[in-house]
């Protein structure tokens, strides 16, 4: 007997299709893997069974949770279910708390509203519930706000919230998406158990087939509102019968071919010559937070006396968990920001404590991938404008003419065609912007390039293909790249070295391969001990069935 | 949370020395010279001069600032050119009928504002809210002075419930003054309602777009106690910052209401200072409106560090 049984769903959004006859069952106690990539339709289903669609959203079919049908039920009906019987978490924990509430508050509201428990037991409830998501009541009393808390903590209340009053039925909607591999590990861990606790079906949604494999026996691969193929997670993935799922599992574990890997020391004369980027004991402070008027603030250290350098041509990751200072690092090495000690040295020249104008050489030279390909635009420009923006480092002003080729060179370059130059960003699909920004960083032929989580926000066929244009950039034009990632099969696929970031400090560095495979300190091996890894996933899941 | 308060009072107090300074040069600027106003235009040049020396207004310009300003902190604005009394006692008198306005003004204003927000969201994009919505349009296009005509003709001329103007005084008694209050303070709250509903409107629209209201509504709690727990007081800051602008404005601002009801506020004081060239009582009701609307803003300030949290840890 199932818990949640989703027969023939289909839904439209005005008049455009949505959903077309999508099937799901869950069964209590059981974890059900829904994946596909953006657009598929995941979210929708999720919030389908939660009945919180939009106003224009119209579904039919059959959903049938416990006994009652979903789409009939009245809207008293619904409330009762929400949050009682079936809970829900989110992508995105930082947005997901009411800023002006303390948690305890956040947490015992649904337990009062559903058990008209007094205040005072529901708040004993919330504070339970709070320990068991690892948020111990020393360090984090019911009075706290949501701001004082990280990206990780956030989600556990978010947890705490839906699992308050042991849902038969948990919605997990991309829950660690936004977090760190570490914490990932943890919030999962933390799901599992509270799954087999108290027999709770979860319905595990999530673009990372590494992620649901680990988590999920059954799995469900959607694809533009359509169920693609569904089953034994373990059959699925290992057999991939079925075209797209094995477009997908292919997309996940996708390594660029790169001819050419750059080892440090080789007998490479190119290699020899000096390096492209130098950092030289670099420490930044923040001023930290004065806790009386009469103490002085402790300030905050970010980046803690770190040194590397960088080859022409060569690729490098620097990994870490999320807060260990590898943004703050890569500021400095764009001379977006000074440190507070220490010196940067690019193509030999010192850039730290330079004005604008010193530093235009240089700006040339360096360019910048940002993460999110749909905030990086100003949408009211034009392709060619945004594509020619770094074209002001150049110390001669190009003419239209010259300007409107270099522009169509770099579109050719990422992919695009030189038609594109007219239209504006929102005319692009997610990759295609991404691929607008690497364009927008190679027209001046840097010698350095920093991404910072260039792919984390791409689906995994796309973020195959940009891997590849950024091993294929590498190789054409030797440019060298930092890849900020927290992302170890990113690294592992482009990167000749990577360097483990902990705490402000880089503890350990290598060849990639070497490092990942065998990672000596305890900050490399919490990030390969957390990293979801799709073959292991597999191999860990068929040992396990026999 | 106290480096926060200290923070804003200290503003606060730079803003005010700053801004006495520029109504005190702005005034130096100004030609008119107000011995010369005092004494009629067959004075002789003499006599100017002297009455010039007696009023001060000889001294260097720093002498005389500094003189003023001490003046106001002890509530000393001197005397009134052309009434010859204490400014603070005309002050005094106007200030009785102003406050108590502006005070019923800004509570009449947001007590129809945030409910009609409330609702026109609750339907947003249905009839009732293009209704509200309208109304809102409306009260924000019609001149108050219209809409306190109209109040006149309904409930003072025709159904003669309450004075259509003047000010009895409060010896009058409490009921008969606020009495005469009432259409006044209606009148200046309706087209300030209206502009307080559609920012309520607009920021719960907002808000309701946030990921939280999401989480609330998956706790169960349904939509209309997820807009009054959740949405509202976390619309509420540009709620605050518009209801501070308003208050400033409903102290000052009132001279044509003041005229239509005939009520002997600060706004008719002010107006009348200007026409008679009175420059020591515009001054002193001016700095005075200053200083109202510095104190009104300061307690915006405290008010956003209430309803956020955020904005108490941060320096």
């Amino acid at each position: 007997m199932s818990l949640l049984e989703i027969e023939k769903l289909s839904l439209t959004i005005g008049d455009t299709p949505i959903l077309r006859d999508v099937e799901l069952a869950v069964a209590p106690g059981e974890v059900m893997g829904l994946v596909g990539e953006s657009g598929s339709g995941k979210s929708i289903t999720a919030l389908t069974v939660m009945r919180l669609l939009p106003w224009a959203a119209r579904a039919s079919g059959r959903v049938v949770f416990d006994g009652i049908d979903i789409l009939a039920a009245s809207e008293d009906q619904m409330c009762a279910l929400r949050g009682d019987d079936i809970g829900m978490v989110f992508q995105e924990p930082m947005t997901a708390l009411n800023p002006v509430k303390t948690i305890g508050e956040q947490v015992a509201e649904g337990i009062r509203w559903h058990t008209r428990a007094s205040r005072a037991d529901a708040e004993d409830r919330a504070r339970k519930m709070l320990d068991r998501v690892g948020l111990p009541a020393a360090q984090f009393p019911l009075s706290r706000y949501p701001h004082e808390l990280s990206g990780g903590q956030r989600q556990r209340v978010v947890i705490a919230i839906a699992c308050a009053l042991k849902p038969k039925l948990l919605i997990a909607d991309e829950p660690t998406t936004a977090l760190d591999v570490v914490l990932q590990a943890q919030i999962l861990d933390l799901l599992r158990d509270l799954v087999s606790e108290n027999r709770m079906g979860l319905l595990l949604i999530s673009h990372d087939l590494a992620v649901v494999t680990e988590m999920a026996e059954r799995i469900t691969i959607l694809r533009h509102g359509e169920v693609m193929e569904a089953g034994d997670t373990a059959r699925t993935l290992s057999e991939q019968l079925h075209p797209y799922t094995r477009q997908l599992a292919q997309a996940s574990m996708h390594v660029p071919a790169r001819a050419r890997t750059n080892e440090v020391g080789q007998d490479n004369p190119m290699l020899q010559a000096k390096p492209l980027l130098q950092v030289e004991s670099v420490t930044r402070d923040y001023p930290g937070r004065r806790k009386s008027l009469l103490k002085r603030a402790v300030p905050t250290r970010a980046v803690d006396d770190v040194s590397f350098s960088i080859d022409p041509g060569q690729s490098v990751a620097l990994v870490g968990r999320s807060g260990c200072g590898k943004s703050t690092l890569a500021r400095m090495v764009l001379a977006l920001d000074g440190p507070t000690s220490g010196t940067i040295r690019f193509r030999g020249e010192v850039i730290t404590d330079k004005s604008e104008a010193e530093l235009k050489p240089a700006r040339r030279d360096m360019q910048v991938v940002f993460q999110d390909p749909y905030g990086s635009f100003d949408p009211r420009q034009k392709v060619e404008k945004l594509v020619a923006e770094p074209l002001h480092v150049l110390d001669k002003r190009p003419t239209n003419a010259e300007r409107r080729e270099m522009v169509a060179k770099a579109l050719h370059e990422v992919g695009l065609g030189p038609r594109d130059m007219d239209k504006y960003p929102h005319e692009f699909s997610g990759g295609q912007r991404q691929r607008l920004s690497i364009a927008r960083a190679i027209i001046t032929r840097p010698k350095l390039v920093v991404a910072d989580e260039p792919v984390s926000a791409l689906d995994v066929s796309i973020r195959a293909q940009i891997l590849d244009l950024f091993a294929e950039l590498n190789q054409k034009l030797g440019v060298a790249y930092l890849f900020i990632t927290h992302d170890l099969t990113v690294a592992r696929a482009i990167t000749d070295q990577v360097m483990i970031m902990h705490a402000g400090k880089i503890v350990e560095r290598g060849r990639t391969s070497a490092v990942l495979d065998h990672p000596q300190s305890e900050a490399a091996k919490a990030l390969v001990a957390a990293a979801p890894d799709l073959h292991r996933a597999i191999a860990r899941r068929l040992q396990e069935q026999g | 949370m106290t480096a926060y308060l200290l923070k804003r009072l200290a503003i606060a107090l730079i803003t005010l020395v700053l801004a006495s300074m520029v109504v005190f040069a702005v005034l130096e600027i100004i030609p008119g010279d107000p011995a010369r106003l005092m004494l009629g235009m067959n004075a002789s040049a003499d006599q100017v001069e002297l009455l010039r020396n007696q009023m001060g207004l000889n001294a260097p310009l720093a002498a005389r600032y500094l003189h003023w300003a001490g003046g106001l902190l002890s509530l000393d604005f001197g005397r009134s050119y052309t009434y010859s009394v204490p400014v603070i006692d005309l002050v005094r008198e106007r200030i009785v009928v102003s406050l108590p306005l502006a005070l019923i003004a800004l509570a009449l204003s947001t007590i129809i504002a945030i409910p009609v927000g409330l609702f026109s969201v609750g339907r947003h994009g249905r009839a009732g809210d293009t209704i509200a919505m309208g109304a809102a349009q409306l009260g924000v296009a019609v001149p108050n002075f219209w809409f306190a005509l109209m109040l006149i003709y309904l409930f003072a001329v025709w159904l003669r419930l309450v004075p259509a103007g003047g000010f009895p005084g409060w010896s009058a008694g409490v009921w008969p003054a606020l009495k005469s209050l009432v259409l006044p303070a209606i009148a200046l709250a309706l087209p300030q309602a209206a502009i307080l509903a559609r920012v309520t409107r607009s920021a719960l629209i907002e808000v309701l777009n946030e990921d939280y209201i999401r989480t609330a509504r998956a706790k169960g709690l349904p939509y209309r106690a997820v807009l009054w727990r959740h949405a509202l007081r976390n619309a509420m800051i540009p709620v605050l910052t518009i209801l501070g602008l308003q208050f400033a404005f409903l102290l000052a601002g009132t001279i044509i209401i003041e005229n239509v009801f005939y009520l002997p506020g600060l706004g008719r004081l002010v107006f009348q200072a200007i026409t008679q060239r009175d420059l020591i009582v515009v001054e002193s009701v001016v700095m005075l409106l200053v200083a109202a609307v510095i104190a009104v803003n300061l307690l915006v300030d405290l008010s956003y560090a209430v309803v956020d949290p955020r904005l108490r840890s941060r320096q």
